[in-house]
Parts: structure tokens; sequence; C-alpha cells
């Protein structure tokens, strides 16, 4: 029926480049349960409404000319060790730095992001109460760049002259907890606003699609389990207490996925009005 | 001042096209009224605006927030009290306007409940049942001067419109197990089924079984299955993607204003939609209590006057509030005296969170889910408990949702745990999939210290004034969120949780963290016109050509999410218009 057909292919398309993806890695925390209790049943088969899907690959994404355009090389140098304290590289997988972060960090600050395109910036300028949210002036590409200045300038008189970058593992971690706490103060932007923009910002380099240049090699996604984007789980959300294995999907992958098995030619969108139209049809 | 240029009139213009406009937009042409809606943002559809994957980007939507207002044209001021001085919200945290077609009609979550019938007499059956002084002197609570019995058919209209599914727990009288058996009565069962129950869902209605309360499914405008609404058309089902909140629905399955009600509109030969139109000020006649129309900027800055017959204030809480007040309508509330109306009763959504943590033997894959896919109990919602020896009234629903745990905002630790570093990391990585949130999602009491009005120093980017917002957390709300806590407690406890969080309500409201977009109250709706704005039809007392919907119309906000209520309201309010107000263009009340 036009209608089961349509449904099919709606939800292949949704399945599809999880399908497609038969790698072998799989998100370590769910594959592996630390626990050895209750073993959970075997794992669900992603996208398994669109088994049948092509099979087809998506293609890689390497080789895409990647340069720092907003900070400087000292200042890359500062991000990308602070990233990688912040998320270090371990057993479980890459840190901020292998990541991706520090690129995706300057990416955000090189565009509306950075030059606070969305934030009221009006006058006058008073520090208010904290539960009036942040009043500074400043705009996120400012923040880093002073911030990073002034703890440089903090590190190089604390530690004998060395740069955050130089530092040891531990003075590195003793120095964004000083920040963090607020306990080191600086004059032109508060310690604690740089590290909560630095924090935020690691975060979500590290969390955030690749296509934004971070969470390289989808390691955030990788991390935590997280499928990514190719999401319908109508099929599966009732199956209690099992380990959904996949290798994770991202924005781009989906998009090329979507344009190889679909012909190329009929937008999603298009799929999912049949589908409504053609259940419509059958059920009444 | 007269715009330079004149647009032909109409017979009724909307300020803004999210819900309550597509509604108000949808009943009137069929009765062969002119509607011009004026939009300030842009055209939004689920084709192409919503489409995957590209509508999948936590970044862009959720971060960045992509469908809301941008702050920079436009924001609001805030302090906790009159002693402080205001400041401006700069980049927007504790709510998030809606922007554009649709409105927040496309980033809801979906969830659509009827107020319980004490809501709507929260004033009257508080001091009947624990007499005058539970309310406390500062409090503003009020009834609603209607009644949930009369809003009945229009919650059930709403339901039709927006493919609600759910369980009913009271079909005509009859009280059913497994539906919320404390809801009012309703005249007919949810138009689509209840939605499928995720694995922490299910943990959470065992344990509140087992407590002895009343679980049951989330009422839910994710469509469960096709189904052809009030106005012919027909949704889509949902996936359970996991992209819900802040994001548009590419399944045609989250109820929005553009996937169940746009279409019809557009077949009709009376209804016009204009985009990149952002009204100034509703202008009035020499006398001040008549409107005339509305002027706005169009999307070149060009200044122009658009004649109607009839005005509907159809933008966010907020912007309702005020566009009032920079169009002179209704006399601004003044704290100091208690008197006035316009910006009184501003009120909120106070939450209480709890996490609860199972280090070994649970997998959730809580990235599975929808804006409303949930289990949730009522038993402390309203008045449904008894309050004699608790000191506040109203309640919350308590809830166990799962909208989707997208990284960059889901990764919970346990308390304890470093906020980043190596053992940060080892925890998020396992306990991402180990663990689910609750929430009670409480009512907020109107004070007489709470209230909206013009923000004498800041100015948007065409120079009017910001509106101010005078708001903090009252009695009720802290004793209401230390006993939810305790509420929280019982069933982590029971759940067999191996660590959990329990939010504590801060001293003061902040704007930073994100809390809830159902701001209410400003434009409250009552019987006279010392104490209200609007009358139970949403029309101005002052100017009876002038009609206000939405939220603002609540004198005090329930422990639910608002989108039902409003619906229904402006179903009420559209009919009278239709049926009564173009008869005899006077007061209705």
């Amino acid at each position: 029926m036009a209608n089961e057909l349509s449904r099919k292919k709606m939800l292949g398309v949704l399945g599809a480049a999880a399908a497609a993806s038969t790698l072998t890695e799989c998100a370590p925390a769910q594959q592996s349960p630390s626990s050895a209790g209750t073993s959970p049943a075997p794992p669900l088969a992603a996208g398994s409404p669109a088994a049948s899907g092509s099979g087809a690959s998506a293609p890689a994404l390497g080789n895409q000319p990647e340069a720092y355009v907003f900070f400087t090389a000292p200042e890359r140098a500062f991000v990308e060790a602070a990233v990688d304290r912040l998320i270090p590289p371990d057993d479980l997988g890459p840190g901020g730095k292998e990541a991706g972060v520090a690129y995706y960090i300057d990416q955000q600050l090189n565009g509306a992001f950075g030059y606070g395109a969305r934030m009221y910036r009006q006058g006058p300028f008073a520090p208010g109460v904290p539960e009036q949210g942040p009043q500074s002036p400043l705009n996120p590409r400012e923040v880093y760049r002073l911030g990073i200045a002034a703890a440089d300038d903090h590190c190089r008189k604390t530690y004998g002259g060395k740069a955050f970058a130089d530092l040891t593992a531990a003075q590195m971690d003793a120095t964004l907890s000083g920040l963090e706490k607020g306990t080191v103060n600086f004059d032109a932007v508060p310690a604690t606003a740089f590290f909560e923009a630095l924090y935020a910002n690691t975060i979500e380099g590290f969390f955030a699609d690749p296509l934004y240049g971070g969470n390289r090699n989808m390691a955030g996604w990788k991390l935590v389990g997280f499928p990514g984007v190719a999401a319908a789980y109508i099929g599966v959300i009732e199956s209690y207490n099992q380990p959904y294995v996949a290798a994770p999907v991202g924005i781009a992958d989906e998009q090329q996925q979507m344009n190889a098995m679909n012909d190329g030619h009929q937008p999603l969108h298009a799929l999912a009005m049949q589908m409504n139209i053609h259940a419509e049809a059958g059920k009444r | 001042m007269p715009a330079a240029t004149k647009m032909k009139p109409v017979d009724v213009v909307t300020i803004g096209f999210g819900w309550t406009a597509a509604i108000v937009a949808a009943e009137l042409t069929k009765a062969g009224v002119s509607v011009l809606s004026l939009e300030r943002g842009e055209f939004r559809d689920t084709d192409p605006d919503f489409a995957v994957p590209s509508i999948h980007d936590e970044l862009a939507y959720n971060q960045r927030l992509k469908l809301f207002q941008d702050a920079s044209r436009d924001t609001y001021t805030l302090r906790n009290d009159r002693s402080q001085g205001a400041l401006p919200i700069r980049q927007f945290g504790s709510f998030l306007p809606g922007d554009g077609v649709g409105g927040a009609g496309v980033h809801w979550n979906g969830v659509t409940w009827r107020f319980l019938p004490w809501d709507f007499q929260t004033r009257s059956q508080s001091i009947a049942r624990y007499g005058a002084g539970i309310l406390g002197d500062d409090c503003y609570s009020q009834d609603w001067n209607i009644t949930y019995d009369e809003l009945e058919p229009y919650y059930d209209r709403f339901e039709k419109v927006a493919a609600v599914g759910g369980k009913a727990g009271n079909l005509r009288g009859q009280k059913i197990a497994g539906g919320n058996v404390f809801e009012g009565r309703r005249s007919n069962e949810y138009p689509n089924p209840a939605m499928k129950t995720q694995y922490s869902g299910s943990l959470f209605r065992d344990a509140a079984h087992g407590l002895g309360y009343h679980p049951f499914p989330q009422p839910s405008a994710n469509s469960t299955a096709p189904y052809k609404n009030y106005y012919g058309i027909t949704t889509g089902v949902c996936v359970y993607c996991g992209y819900c909140e802040r994001f548009g629905c590419e399944m045609y399955a989250k109820a929005s204003p553009q996937v169940t009600i746009l279409p019809f509109l557009k077949k009709s030969p009376h209804f016009e939609l204009r985009t990149n139109a952002r009204v100034l000020r509703v202008e009035l006649d020499s006398s001040g209590k008549k409107a005339t129309g509305v002027t706005y900027l169009d999307s070149q800055g060009r200044e122009i006057f658009q004649p109607a017959a009839s005005v509907f204030v159809t933008s966010f809480v907020l912007n309702n509030i005020r566009m009032l007040l920079l169009s002179k309508i209704g006399k601004p509330y003044d704290p100091a005296s208690g008197t006035g109306v316009v910006g009184r009763n501003y009120a909120y959504q106070v939450n209480t969170g709890a996490t609860a943590f199972f280090r070994d033997g649970k997998i959730f894959n809580n990235f599975m889910g929808s804006g409303a896919v949930g289990i949730v109990i009522d038993d402390f919602n309203g008045d449904n408990f008894d309050h004699s020896s608790l000191g506040f009234i109203g309640g919350a629903d308590i809830s166990q949702s799962t909208t989707g745990w997208r990284p960059i905002v889901n990764h919970p630790v346990p308390a304890g745990t470093p906020r980043w570093g190596a053992q940060w990391k080892k925890a998020a990585a396992h306990y991402y999939n180990r663990a689910f949130s609750m929430n009670a999602q409480g009512g907020v009491q109107a004070y007489r210290g709470n209230y909206c009005d013009l923000d004498p120093t800041y100015r948007d980017i065409n120079g009017q004034p910001l509106m101010r917002i005078t708001f903090d957390w009252g009695h009720h709300e802290h004793k209401q969120s230390a006993f939810m806590s305790g509420i929280h407690a019982k069933v982590i406890k029971s759940l067999g949780a191996t660590d959990s969080t329990i939010s504590q309500l801060p001293k003061h409201y902040s704007v930073v963290p994100y809390q809830s977009t159902h701001n209410t109250g400003g434009t409250i709706m009552g019987n006279n016109r010392e104490t209200s704005v609007v009358n139970k039809y949403g029309q101005t007392w002052d100017v009876s050509n002038v009609f206000v919907t939405g939220a603002g119309l609540f004198p005090q906000n329930a422990g639910y999410n608002p989108t039902g209520t409003v619906g229904a309201l402006t179903f009420h309010t559209a009919e009278a218009f239709v049926k009564q107000y173009l008869k005899h263009q006077e007061p209705l009340a």
C-alpha cells in the first residue's frame, strides 16, 4: 500500500544514515556497561525500521581547509591547552584539543556569536546584581582577547615567566581553578566571566554537531553514546533497558546520505507530507 | 502622529501571528470578517524551514536561539524589587519569547493541559477552605471571572485543533483510572491516543503508583496518529526524535499554527498575512476610547498606518503588555497606590527539579523523546491536596518527561563531581545514559510588588522604551518549592536511585538560567475595570474595539503549561466577537 511504502520510506530516510553506518565503533558508555549485574537484552539495531536502506556510506568529510582566523598564535596555544585540561584526553577518548574544541571556539568568535550580534548592547552599563544577568559591555571576542592576555600575564608573574600553555598540567589546573573560583582576578575582565565563557564554549565545542568544527570524529557524541541527528525512535522507544547501538551521524552525513538514497530529488518534507496524506486516506 | 502611508482598511488586524492570532483569524474569516495579521518576524513553515537534518542542530536552535526574539533589537529590563535599578536582559536565559510566523507555537513542547476548576477560583476557594489568612496581605491572586465549565467546550475545540493525545480521567463525571482523576469534567476523550511511555517514565509511573499517587500520560500535542483536525487538516505522526523544545517539527506532528491552521487560512479570501511588519502602537481616536488601527514598520523601515475596525493584541504576553502601555490603553498599574491595571499581577512558573542517577543496571536512552512524552502526577497540584498546615496555596504537576537529551545541555553528573577534568569526563560518560530528571512545575501567585511597566532608561532599536519587569518569588513559591522537594525525595527513594540531586529555589528570581517561557498576567481578565484590564471575553475595559489574547489574561499562574488554556480562552473570545460583538459593537460585559 502506498501509505505503508511512504511511511517506510520516510522512516527509512530518517534512520538511513545510522543504518548505513555499519561501523564497528559503538558508544562505549552503552556498549560496555560497567555493571556485571542485570545484563540488558541484546542491543537494538539502529534505524531498524529501514534496515533495507541502500547501504551507501556517506562520503568522508576530511581534508577540509582549516585555519584559525580569530586567535593569534599565543591565544591559540592558550585555548588549545585550556580545553585539553577542561576535557583531558584519556582512555575514554580524545580530549578537547583533539576534538577540535579550540578551533570550534575560534570559528564561533569569528561570527555573529563572537560579535554579540544577538546581545542587547546599549548603555548605560551598570554591574547590577547577579540575578540581572551579565551586564558587561564586552562581546565574546573581547572577553577572550582580554581574558587570555590577563590570564597569561598572571601565569608569567606566578610561574617564573611562563605562559599558560607552558605550564605543567597541575599548574594549568590550579590556574583554571583560580579563574573559576575568582581567587584570581583581572582588571580588564572579571576572571570568572572569562572562565565561564571558556567553559560554556568548550562544552558546546565538544558536543555540538561536527559541522561547526568541534566534536571532531564525533568524539563527544561517542563518549556519552549520543547517536546524533538521524533520529526516529518510534519503533524502539518502548524497548526498555536495552542499549541502542549506533555509530553517531552528523548533519553533513545525513544531508549527503539523503541526497544519495533519495534519488537526489525528493525533499524529506515531501515524503512526510505523502506519508500523512496516504495514511489518512487509508484510515478513513 | 499619522504615518505617511495609509493602507486599505480591514475589519480586524492582529498584532503578531502565533497560536492566538491563527485561531482568531480562522474563526473570524469563517464568519466573513476580513483579518490581516501583522507579524514582526519572518515567514516559516515546515517545508522547507524545519526540514531534517538541518533542524536537528542543538547549537543553532538550542544555544544560539535561532527561532527566538533577537535581544539586540528588543529585550526587557529586570529588577527583583522596586528598590533596585532595573537593567536590561542582555541575552535571554530565564524565558525565551518566540519570533516569526507561528511564534511560540513553533518552538513549544506541545504539553497541552486544561487547568483545574480550582485554578479559576483561586482566591474564593482558598479563602472558603482555609480562611482569609492563607493568601497573605500582599497576595493579589484573584478569581478569573470565568469557570472551568464555561471554558470546557473551548478546551475541547482546541484539543481538536492541536490533535492532542492523552487519556481522560474524568469523562462526563465518570472517574477513569489511568487518566488524570483530578481533572475537571471532560465532554470527550482526547482526540488522539496517549503517547508511548519511555523507560524512565515507566519507572516513575511505577514508583508513583507504589506511593499511592495517580500517574497518567502527559497530554500531548505531539500527534500520536494521523488526525484530521477541526479545520480539516491532517497531522503527521511523532517519531520521538528528541528535537522538540526550541526546534520546529519536521514531521507535521507537533501542533503549530503552521501545521494545524495556516493551510485552512491560506484558502480564505478574507485573510492576509504580512511578515516583517513590526507594530509600533495601536492608534486611538481623539476620545481615546476607540482604536482606529495600528502603525507599523515594514521590512524597509517605512512607517505605515493600517486602519482597522478592531484590533486584536495577539503577540507574546510581555509584548502584549508593552503594546497596551505604549498605546496608552488602560491605566498603568502603580504598586505604590495599588491602583491601575496594565502590568498588574505579572506572574511566572516555579520549577523544582530533581535528577535520579543509577550507577548500574539501567539504560534509559533518553536521547529518544518528544516535547510532551512523559508521565505525570497531579496529586499535588491546585487544591488536590490539603494545604491546612502548609502555609501556601496552589501546587505543581510533577512529571517525568523526556524532551530529548541532546548532549550540550544534558550530561548530568552526581553532586560532588567536579565541573571539568578527568573525573567530570568519566562521570559524564557513565551517567549520560543512566540518569533521568523529574520536574515539579508550580503555579505562581500574584503579588502587589510583581508587575510590568515601561522602563525609564532603556530603549529598543526603534527608540521605544523597553518594558521593565519587577519580579521576585513570593512566600507561596518558596514554601511550595520546599514541599515539592520533599515529594521528589520520596519518589527518588522509591525508585532506588543510587544518587540524586534536588534543586532548591534560590532566594531571588534570576534571569540567567532557563526556567520557563510561561510568563503570565499583566493584561489580566476579571469582573471590573479596577482590578483587571479585560473582561471575560478579552475585550479591554477602556477601548471596546481592542481585544487581548494569551496568558497575559491569567490573573495568576497555575501549575501547568499555559497553551491549552490560552487556546480555550481564544476560542471563547472569537466566538463572542462573532456572535455578539459584530451585532452590537459595544462592551460585551
